[in-house]
């Protein structure tokens, strides 16, 4: 089956369940549960489970597709997240959950924020190598304090081995990394359309304000950072399922990177009423800086690709082949 | 920096130590848009406010020095100025420069004490950067205005006892400057009505403001009628020009840096990052004081003072995007929820200080207009 076929039902899925009126209901304390079960039924939370398994066993490149109208659609349930968790789980031969699933890395006695943990039933973290999946109370969730935020602080002092299997080769922040990225890419590309439908509206001066030169370059930065973050989420599932940690570096590098940069673009463009509430901007700004920490920013995938680099004595271009283009 | 004018630091710092003991960074981080009355009466008691005023109407004729000294202090430790910004900021001075001696008199006295709280009603659905394009209309009637129309975007409308708003007393807006006044709104009168606005970080701090045959008196207009742009012209010099609009971010600057002694992290990257803002901050003080001596020698600099408004609030920008990168390029820290808060809450606002009184593309114009280009 073609990748388009699978994508445009997921899209139009989305379009019905996560209307912004939606996602803000859910932002503001309300129930998830219809929203949830609408995506459990269709089918595609076992997009990356094994065909032996029972799943589609979609390459991971065309579950980046789903991910991306997820992040354009400001979707607030881990649905990305669940897809990971049901296929590292099923290739463990370790029962799935009903219901969506976080994802968290976490060391003994230490707080970290889990995204969407405030909407979530279970977590899969990783501590020291393996693999845990815990009810959400077991990491005792406090809210951020963030507005609309839904993610959690949480903290794990013990998790049982007993029914644990072993992480990813890579880890398991790669894995969410290169969904973040995705997530980022979606949103960016939303952001561009909303920007430059906003600009050729928007009056001052007796013209559009996007006949101005000014914004016009600044739209135009905007547009290429957009591009770079898609390929580069592409790049990062353009191999099997877990990726790879140069192409997880990759595509989280440069699309947390540009996260911040379309996100102030976005608003200076947009003027005052991008800062409201009321209007849907920050739906999707509020979620490229928290994707964009969300999983090591920008300078932590630096640092590793860096060691990567510097552990090789190829040239530049044969390293970035070998990487990321041998898939 | 003056010696009399540095002198008034240890007994502001005190007065404001007190104000902040119990708020997290947070809501440190929120200092212009956080509200407190009280403390804005405490300060006015204490002869902070109406520093560059005549005695003659409650101020302390000490110059824009001393204000920057108390402004500085009061923003660096995140206080609570949001009840009296405006008024001591601008509405007062524009009521100096422009108002009646009646005027001087009714106002000024209580806004020196922190007892009137003014907003500002220039923006408008259609009008934002285009100021001069307002269509808000203030009719003569037979015993003064009549004003119709709406104003958005008004900071603090909703705690606010005045506001001096610019509107259209003749022709269409198609004449632009000609035909624009400044009236001062009781925003009690019957037909006001304020709705507040929710922003991205679910704080109300600006509102839209409704008028519908709302009857003022001919003592209403300040200023002379038609010369409204003028004189916003004037106010907006005293908006662009102070500290203010280079330390928004340093409440979580300062957090950030406690962070990293507590983690003790020196690696280069880290100190690399802490220096260039140091630097940078300390630059941006001096451009700022160097805007202060300029007003405090009568001019009105209006280049210099958007000049360093823009380097300002790329600053203030730049700050929560690095930050962000530096705590989440350690996520086996274990993080800090206060300072997770501050960073949002100071990363999702960071877009307004470069909209606020005027946005980069103006100020960046304004420069360019300023070299002598055009
Ligand atoms: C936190 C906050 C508080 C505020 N408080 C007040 C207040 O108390 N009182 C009040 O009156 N207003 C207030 N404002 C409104 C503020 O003055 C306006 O946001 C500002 O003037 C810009 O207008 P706008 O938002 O309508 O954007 P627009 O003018 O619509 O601008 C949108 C974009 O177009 C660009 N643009 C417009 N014209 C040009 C041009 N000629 N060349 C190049 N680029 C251009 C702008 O730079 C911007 O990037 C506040 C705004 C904020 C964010």
């Amino acid at each position: 089956m073609d990748a388009a076929d699978l994508i445009e039902p997921f899209a139009r899925m989305l379009d019905t369940i996560a209307a912004p009126a939606a996602v803000r209901a859910v932002e503001h304390g309300g129930s998830a549960d219809a929203m949830w079960a609408e995506v459990a039924a269709s089918g595609f939370l076992d997009a990356l489970v094994g065909e032996d398994a029972g799943g589609a066993g979609l390459p991971l490149a065309v579950a980046n597709a789903l991910w991306q109208e997820l992040g354009r659609r400001a979707v607030p349930l881990p649905v990305g997240e669940t897809m990971i968790a049901r296929a590292l789980l099923a290739a463990a031969g370790r029962p799935i959950p009903d219901g969506p699933v976080a994802l968290a890395v976490a060391g003994p006695d230490r707080r970290t924020v889990v995204p969407f943990g405030r909407v979530a039933h279970h977590v899969l973290v990783e501590s020291e190598g393996r693999l845990h999946l815990v009810a959400v109370a077991s990491g005792d969730p406090e809210a951020t304090g963030v507005t609309g935020d839904l993610s959690a602080v949480m903290r794990w002092d013990a998790l049982p081995d007993a029914d644990a299997s072993a992480a990813p080769e890579t880890g398991l922040r790669a894995v969410a990394a290169v969904l973040r990225a995705a997530l980022i890419a979606g949103a960016a590309d939303r952001l561009v359309e909303m920007t430059a439908a906003y600009a050729n509206e928007r009056i001052q001066f007796g013209k559009p304000i996007g006949r101005q030169q000014a914004l016009q370059q600044t739209m135009a930065v905007m547009a290429e950072d957009a591009v770079a973050a898609r390929i580069a989420s592409q790049l990062g599932c353009a191999g099997a399922f877990p990726p790879a940690l140069a192409a997880a570096a990759t595509a989280k590098s440069v699309a947390s990177k540009a996260a911040a940069r379309i996100a102030a673009s976005a608003h200076a463009v947009h003027g005052a009423i991008g800062i409201s509430e009321e209007y849907d901007l920050q739906l999707f700004t509020r979620r490229l800086h928290a994707w964009r920490l969300a999983d090591g920013s920008e300078s932590y995938w630096n640092r590793r690709l860096g060691r990567l680099r510097m552990g090789s004595e190829a040239g530049s271009v044969d390293f970035t082949r070998a990487e990321l283009f041998s898939a | 920096m003056p010696p009399e004018d540095e002198a008034i630091r240890p007994a502001i710092r005190a007065l404001v130590a007190e104000a902040v003991a119990a708020l997290p960074d947070d809501r440190r981080a929120r200092s212009w848009a956080g509200f407190d009355a009280a403390f804005s009466r405490r300060l006015g008691e204490a002869g902070f406010l109406g520093l560059t005023l005549p005695k003659r109407y409650g101020g302390h004729e000490r110059g824009p020095f001393a204000r920057f000294v108390v402004v500085e202090e009061l923003l660096s430790a995140g206080a609570p100025v949001a009840a009296h910004w405006i008024a001591d900021r601008q509405s007062a001075p524009l009521i100096l420069n422009f108002g009646t001696e009646e005027q001087r008199q009714y106002y000024i006295p209580r806004i020196c004490r922190g007892e009137l709280f003014f907003c500002i009603g220039m923006s408008e659905p259609g009008s934002g950067s285009d100021l001069a394009s307002v269509r808000t209309r203030a009719a003569r009637t037979e015993t003064g205005w009549r004003v119709n129309g709406q104003k958005i975007w008004t900071t603090n409308a909703m705690h606010s006892d005045y506001m001096i708003a610019l509107l259209r007393t003749s022709g269409s807006s198609e004449d632009r400057h000609a035909g624009l006044s400044q009236l001062i709104i009781d925003l009690k009168a019957p037909g006001v009505t304020v709705r507040p606005i929710v922003d991205l970080a679910g704080d109300a701090h600006f509102a839209e403001v409704f008028f519908e045959d709302v009857d003022l008196p001919a003592e209403a207009l300040i200023g002379h009628e038609g010369e409204g742009w003028k004189q916003v012209t004037a106010e907006l010099a005293f908006e662009r020009s102070g500290p203010e609009r280079i330390y928004s971010s340093v409440v979580l600057l300062d957090a950030w840096i406690r962070h990293l002694r507590g983690a003790g992290r020196d690696d280069t990257a880290t100190l690399d990052l802490v220096g260039d803002f140091t630097a940078r901050l300390g630059v941006l003080r001096a451009m700022s004081i160097a805007c202060t001596a300029r007003l405090a020698a009568g001019e009105s600099p209006v280049v210099e003072a958007s000049l360093v408004k823009d380097l300002g609030t790329s600053f203030e920008q730049e700050l929560p995007v690095a930050i962000g990168a530096d705590l989440a390029a350690w996520p086996d820290e274990a993080v800090d929820a206060e300072l997770y808060r501050t960073l949002l809450y100071v990363t999702h606002l960071a877009p307004s200080f470069s909209l606020r009184g005027g946005t980069r593309e103006i100020l960046r114009g304004i420069v360019a207009r300023g070299m002598g280009l055009r």
